[in-house]
């Protein structure tokens, strides 16, 4: 009886989002009476960041300070539609359908601060702080408040904007079977290290480590934190998680939320790792999309490393001590009998 | 049995209210007092979404019958920060990035407040003994981790406020 310990690779290569054909998400802009922007989206922040990161591309696109965007997600029946928020494809699909409706929001402000400015729209910036400037005379400026305010009361026009992003459709050739699976692919690479104890079966994840390539990142520390929890939520089904343990068995189904096994913090291994940035070309700004994708690769690297520390192979997840255990008694037989075969 | 009337201290004020028998302070806290912070994740004692403090201890509002309560004193989520800006504790979860959705993030608070009113420098194992009872689905706990032990460190818990600067959610000071 030993702890051995292994180490194990395994590689993703992540489409963003649904790539065969629609996968729509849309987006309306308007600017309030007080020259902030409020977003409208039917796209849920589930705890990724996506109000957060959305708002930071309304932001830099209307070229107004973040804190005057309002992102409003309240309600899927009313909102313009998304397909959702899932195979890390929010930041992507959404982002463009938001730049886009910015782009436009944007303009309709100009023509109105032309207006006011007295100056062609061609001639006019935004500072990032809230001011239309006349590019070169920077004495001639405006506030976009009062852009946005005058809008609705003097000019008796809207400040708002339309967007939406669609992948096409890409039929498959029948001659050569070409086709554009996807808009966008984001990769990562992990190592994980783990110690395999043969008297119990039990695995110690000791550490995840990983390179992820995401395209442009809009925000540094939400992307680290969808690594460093999709690690833990990869190690959590490479081990642990199952609504059905012995399918299709229904014995010892967990019953409720207190028997649904899951690591805790008591077996939190070290998380670590590096962002590469290379910008698509399809995505706003740049981006891929980092979410879902971050619990992919950390579960093969386990079960590669747990092959490695004891030649154990399990294909069936989530790989309990039980199945280790049978799998070292399978192996140490063939072991035995081949030895006597040998004699 | 009919309902009766409990009253405790809640985050610094005298409350009564009229519960029905085997009510929890879970239930009474988020329905009928507009302490919405104490969240509702299993209601069976699994997650740690609700636990509020009880004389200063961590307790889970979901198992906990309202009447147990009586003349205590019940520090939730809302009593943690100042009326003005935010607890050293609350704090360190935003810098550290602790959370994702959120939703563990009331208990994981009061549940450090508790710790570091204890331990004001618990050691690696304290806090992952400490947060055994409450589960996270998004972080993967390595910053929640993080965000106590920089709280720790910043040796600052927002004990001695006096009991006027409580919030009120229910906004009737
Ligand atoms: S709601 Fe009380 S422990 Fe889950
Ligand atoms: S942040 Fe989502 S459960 Fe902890």
């Amino acid at each position: 009886m030993a702890k051995l310990r292994g180490t194990g690779i395994a590689a993703v290569n992540y489409p963003t989002g649904m790539n065969l054909g629609g996968d729509p998400s849309q987006a309306l802009i308007h600017a309030t009476t007080s020259g902030s922007f409020v977003v409208a989206l039917s796209s849920t922040d589930l705890g990724q960041g996506l109000r957060t990161v959305i708002g930071q591309i309304a932001a830099e696109t209307l070229g107004v300070a973040a804190d005057e965007v309002v992102i409003d997600t309240a309600d899927t029946d009313t909102g313009p539609h998304c397909m959702g928020t899932f195979a890390s494809r929010a930041t992507h699909r959404v982002g463009n359908a938001v730049k886009a409706a910015a782009e436009e929001a944007r303009t309709a402000l100009l023509e109105v601060a032309a207006l006011e400015l007295n100056a062609p729209v061609g001639g006019l910036v935004l500072d990032g702080f809230g001011n239309v400037l006349v590019a070169g005379d920077p004495g001639r400026c405006v506030r976009v408040a009062e852009v946005a305010s005058k809008a609705q009361f003097e000019y008796g026009r809207t400040i708002s904007g339309r967007g939406a992003y669609m992948k096409p459709k890409s039929p498959v050739d029948p001659e050569t079977g070409a086709m554009d699976p996807d808009s966008t692919e984001a990769h990562a690479c992990t190592i994980a290290e783990v110690e395999v104890d043969t008297e119990t079966g039990q695995v110690a994840v000791l550490g995840i480590r990983s390179a992820y390539e995401v395209g442009r990142q809009v925000n540094p520390a939400l992307v680290r934190g969808q690594i460093v929890g999709g690690a833990w939520m990869g190690m959590s089904h490479a081990l642990y998680e199952t609504t059905e343990p012995y399918y299709p068995n229904p014995d010892h189904k967990p019953k409720d939320f207190s028997e649904y096994v899951m690591p805790g913090p008591a077996e939190l291994p070290e998380i670590d790792c590096v962002v590469l940035e290379v910008p698509s070309s399809t995505g706003p700004y740049g981006v891929k999309g980092v979410g879902e994708m971050t619990a992919n690769s950390p579960i093969p690297a386990i079960v590669n490393a747990i092959y490695h520390a004891c030649g154990v192979r399990v294909d069936d997840l989530p790989v309990t001590p039980e199945k280790i255990l049978r799998g070292l008694e399978a192996k140490w037989a063939t072991e035995s009998a081949a030895a006597a075969g040998g004699r | 049995m009919g309902s009766r009337i409990v009253s405790f201290e809640l985050c610094g004020r005298e409350v009564e209210v009229l519960v029905s028998p085997m009510a929890t302070l879970q239930s009474v806290l988020r329905s009928q007092l507009g302490y919405t912070g104490t969240k509702e994740g299993c209601r069976q004692g699994g997650c740690g979404s609700c636990t509020v403090l009880v004389d200063g201890e961590p307790m889970m509002s979901c198992l906990l019958p309202v009447e147990d309560v009586e003349g205590r004193r019940v520090t939730t989520i809302e009593g943690i920060a100042p009326v003005a800006g935010l607890a050293p504790i609350q704090q360190a979860f935003i810098e550290k990035n602790a959370f994702q959705c959120g939703y563990c993030t009331p208990g994981m608070v009061v549940l450090t407040k508790t710790l570091l009113d204890h331990h004001p420098s618990p050691s690696r194992d304290e806090i992952i003994d400490a947060l055994g009872g409450n589960v996270c689905r998004c972080t993967g706990y390595a910053p929640i981790i993080e965000a106590i032990e920089a709280a720790a460190a910043g040796a600052t818990t927002d004990a001695g406020r006096d009991a006027g600067d409580w919030p009120d959610p229910s906004g009737e000071r």
